[in-house]
């Protein structure tokens, strides 16, 4: 759905010219889809604390093995896919929405509005999110998949609203919105009907990094310890895996599986921000 | 560089210490039922024998805080204790200071962090380079997108990854600590083999993934540069290749990569403290971990602290000392 979605709305000339693009959104298609459907081929009592014998390696029953729990890998993996994309979509739709609020009231206002929103962003972007984070997070007393994808969100508008900004301040000053603004449209009718739509293709581009950045933060907060205790997420099965001392103990097939998961989502969000980065940057040479 | 650029400059630093302060005060006050007070009655309510200590802890605690005083007053205490450098005491093994506890912790971070992250700059800007130089076999550049994968791999990922192959399988080093278990630091040859030998891989694995940033990076500049001017003309008088991709090339597409390295330190630092954990390095990062399973407050606090002011400093230094050494850029800043 979403790939379908994005995929249209960013077709534009490219298509088939752009490789990375195409690759991208259907790495990210497979993952989703496995996000959609794999929990209802698994059964989800498989990931129970000793629906098995533990530690097992992998075999033609347990393709990924078990852990020290007795649970199958394959089905906490399957559970914890979703969980961990909607952490990310969770947080980049929110930092997207309030960075481009901020972004487009920033540079198309100017004056004190912008000096208040270019100053905090600023700032913020000299502290280490991953401290300010775990602040926040220590003192959250019983985590979950959401309130874990709204603390990640708290510091996700930093990046969109400064790239929304320096794109607004430069499509504020090009002819068609001096012809707009000569012809009478105005305050906001001006930023949403002129300046919003030109602004797509780069807050799509905002959006996928601001889903890789909120995934990156989430799995290091979980790896820290302060994830969601009671839910799958693929930091959570790396968090118990280093728990446990899956590493030292050779089971391979605990952290292999959601690392490599992890991997492919990456790869996915990277190739597809590559593929917007051309369509961003084709649009400019077309428009100078 | 004028003193104007240095006044705003410091005007942000001192926002991001004002800003950091403040919210390490105010969190723990926003949540229901203070958790610090709650712990603290539990540490009271478990501690049996030793209950003399957790009643001094408790009691420096309120009388450090004030609980009982209204709100601006305990900040304006707050304020007054941090800048003693009092960040109190850890609440796991009362009566450790957390300011020693991290100033035990520090030097391994410091240390590892401060010759891996150069390593990595100096290896990926030179590969960069080199990428970019027309003269280098097109098959090189199939490291690109190898590159590319390295640089969006958070690092305590390789870092797992890295133990489970170089010390659990091949056992070429060991799978974790700062040095051989039960060894006196001392000063002497077989310390410093134990200590470089335990360092290795998590080194390994922050220099892996931060070569691919910095190599990018560097290949941007270097085909922005070797398209000037100047270039055609040493090309022009006939100076050795070497020459031109040393001393005309790399040195000015070196610079601009001074600012990403100040830029994106806080990225580098938040990912080594998750490489620390993997290999139970004695850092500020492993403590960190240990405080959040112990839920030991004061020490998350003070380490939080001491991460967002010691960036915010670097950054300010290494934002005043560029301009020197680049003057360029003193024309373009605002």
């Amino acid at each position: 759905m979403a790939f379908a979605s994005l995929s249209l709305g960013t077709r534009l000339e490219a298509g088939r010219s752009n490789p990375a693009l195409v690759a991208g959104l259907a790495l990210l298609g497979l993952v989703i889809l496995a996000a959609l459907v794999g929990p209802w081929l698994i059964n989800p009592e498989d990931a129970r604390v000793g629906a098995f014998a533990p530690s097992r390696p992998p075999s033609a029953a347990h393709i990924f093995g078990t852990d020290t729990q007795g649970r199958d890998v394959l089905a906490v993996l399957v559970l914890a896919n979703p969980e961990t994309l909607k952490v990310g979509f969770i947080a980049g739709t929110v930092g997207l929405g309030i960075g481009t609020l901020l972004g487009l009231a920033s540079g198309y206002f100017g004056g004190i509005t912008d000096a208040v929103i270019r100053t905090t962003a600023d700032v913020l972007t000299t502290i280490p999110g991953v401290a300010m984070l775990v602040l926040v997070a220590t003192f959250i007393k019983t985590m979950t998949v959401g309130l874990m994808a709204l603390v990640v969100a708290s510091l996700a508008w930093i990046y969109p609203t400064r790239a929304i900004r320096a794109q607004t301040l430069s499509l504020r000053e090009r002819a068609y919105i001096q012809v707009a603004r000569l012809n009478g449209v105005g305050g906001l009718e001006l930023v949403l009907r002129e300046i919003l739509p030109n602004l797509l293709p780069y807050t799509a581009a905002s959006f996928v990094s601001a889903v890789s950045h909120a995934i990156i933060a989430t799995i290091g907060l979980e790896a820290l310890g302060l994830g969601p205790q009671n839910a799958f997420t693929l930091g959570m099965m790396i968090y118990w895996s280093q728990f446990y001392g899956a590493i030292v103990r050779g089971l391979w097939w605990w952290w292999g599986p959601p690392i490599l998961l992890i991997l492919v989502i990456f790869v996915a969000l990277l190739l597809t921000s590559a593929g917007l980065d051309r369509i961003v940057n084709t649009r400019i040479r077309s428009a100078a | 560089m004028t003193p104007g650029y240095v006044v705003r400059r410091f005007g942000v630093l001192v926002l991001v210490v004002f800003l950091a302060t403040t919210v390490n005060f105010i969190i723990p006050r926003l949540t229901p039922g203070d958790p610090i007070e709650q712990k603290l009655s539990q540490l009271v309510a478990t501690s049996g024998g030793q209950i003399g200590d957790v009643t001094a802890m408790v009691e420096s605690y309120r009388k450090r805080f004030g609980l009982d005083q209204p709100w601006h007053v305990q900040y304006v205490n707050y304020w007054i204790a941090l800048a003693r450098l009092d960040l109190g005491f850890s609440l796991e093994n009362f009566p450790e200071r957390v300011s020693d506890a991290i100033a035990a912790a520090l030097p391994w971070t410091v240390g590892l962090l401060g010759l891996s992250t150069l390593i990595a700059f100096g290896i990926g800007s030179l590969l960069g380079g080199l990428l970019a130089w027309p003269r280098t076999p097109p098959g090189a550049r199939a490291a690109i997108p190898l590159l590319m994968l390295l640089s969006a791999v958070p690092y305590f990922l390789l870092g797992i990854i890295l133990v489970f192959l170089l010390a659990i399988k091949v056992k070429l080093f060991p799978a974790g600590g700062g040095y051989p278990f039960g060894a006196i630091l001392r000063f002497d040859l077989a310390t410093g083999v134990g200590i470089v030998h335990h360092a290795a891989l998590p080194a390994l694995s922050i220099i892996l993934a931060g070569i691919g940033t910095w190599a990018l990076g560097m290949r941007g500049m270097m085909i922005s540069v070797l398209g000037e001017d100047y270039i055609t003309l040493a090309e022009a008088k006939g100076l050795s290749e070497r020459r031109i991709f040393l001393w005309y090339g790399l040195r000015n597409a070196l610079l601009p990569q001074v600012t990403t390295l100040a830029l994106t330190l806080g990225h580098v630092v938040s990912g080594a403290i998750l490489v620390e954990v993997i290999f139970s390095y004695p850092g500020v990062g492993l403590k960190l971990y240990h405080a959040i399973l112990a839920k030991d407050y004061f020490l998350i606090q003070g380490i939080v602290l001491l991460l967002i002011v010691s960036i915010a400093v670097t950054m300010f230094i290494m934002d005043l000392i560029y301009p020197l050494i680049d003057p360029r850029i003193a024309y373009r800043r605002r």
